[in-house]
């Protein structure tokens, strides 16, 4: 086989890889960053800001849900985004006390640096003290957020 | 309740399968070049395929080539989209995809050969993406890449 050949079927075997990867892990709400950057606890670990905190001083006008908040990064270029912007908002009006908070992550980079968002969408489920519970990268179904706000109360 | 903080709401856009089948399209010129290059009809198929890119990132991926041969060839034979998508994320992969064209371009024009085969396979993976997978690796970057720079 050429060259070319060869780096052909790597770059098919390299989407395939990638696709399939994706397609198995977006939406899926996972433990949060910080619960995985913490090492087993031996000494108290001081205390962590609670994320809301971070986005309130972005976002002076954001409100935080009295049960929870679904705490949504976006950005222009992303198609995935529209649509959870309806699933996230159609679940903040459907159950009470959740409020769904969007956030254009170009423009709060500090913010996405804080929180260490890599890709949008990037969905981060806070619960009422505003401290992060789960978070899910890629456009997440429905019955997910329901699920993950199960976990926030 | 919903608080909604992002300022630009779309409320038209472009069927989203255009840019699918035009990423499909890109893939099968690509795996072209990728068989005939480094010879001069694999270095025009990828010249001709980097215009193209220009023109949609530029015009938009709704006026370029590609999207003429979904309009009158395609889209007759589907139905009607159940939703319209932003056209600035598929504006900006043709960006993206303009650039890795340009260097696979460099790459071969030079003699670099494994710049050019390299540059044309992450092209070709990321066309196959947004075929198969409706997923856009340059719009993926565009956080990271803000992120790093700013």
């Amino acid at each position: 086989m050429s060259t070319g050949a060869w780096v052909v079927v790597a770059a098919v075997a390299l989407a395939l890889g990638l696709g399939c990867f994706r397609a198995l892990t977006d939406g899926r709400f996972r433990g949060t960053h910080r619960v995985r950057d913490v090492a087993p606890v031996v000494e108290p670990v001081e205390p962590v800001e609670a994320p809301w905190s971070h986005v309130a001083a972005a976002l002076p006008g954001a409100t935080l849900g009295e049960k929870a908040t679904l705490l949504q990064f976006s950005s222009a270029f992303c198609a995935p985004c529209r649509a959870t912007r309806r699933t996230l908002s159609e679940v903040a009006e459907l159950v009470p006390g959740v409020e769904h908070v969007e956030v254009d992550a170009e423009h709060h980079l500090e913010l996405v640096r804080r929180l260490g968002i890599l890709r949008t969408p990037t969905t981060v489920v806070l619960d009422r003290a505003g401290r992060e519970v789960t978070r899910a990268a890629g456009a997440p179904r429905k019955e997910q957020v329901l699920a993950a706000l199960g976990r926030a109360e | 309740m919903s608080a909604t903080v992002q300022s630009s709401h779309v409320t038209t856009g472009i069927d989203p399968r255009g840019p699918q089948v035009a990423a499909a399209l890109t893939s099968v010129v690509l795996v072209a070049v990728l068989l005939l290059a480094p010879g001069p009809i694999g270095i025009a198929l990828l010249a001709a395929q980097a215009v193209v890119f220009a023109l949609g990132a530029t015009r938009g991926v709704q006026h370029a080539p590609y999207s003429w041969v979904f309009r009158t060839l395609v889209r007759p034979r589907l139905s009607p989209p159940t939703e319209l998508e932003d056209e600035r994320p598929p504006r900006f992969a043709q960006a993206v995809g303009l650039g890795f064209a340009l260097v696979g371009l460099l790459g071969f024009v030079v003699g670099a050969d494994v710049l050019g085969f390299v540059a044309v396979g992450f092209a070709l993976a990321a066309a196959l993406l947004n075929a198969v997978f409706r997923f856009c690796l340059g719009c993926e970057m565009y956080l990271l890449l803000t992120r790093i720079t700013h």
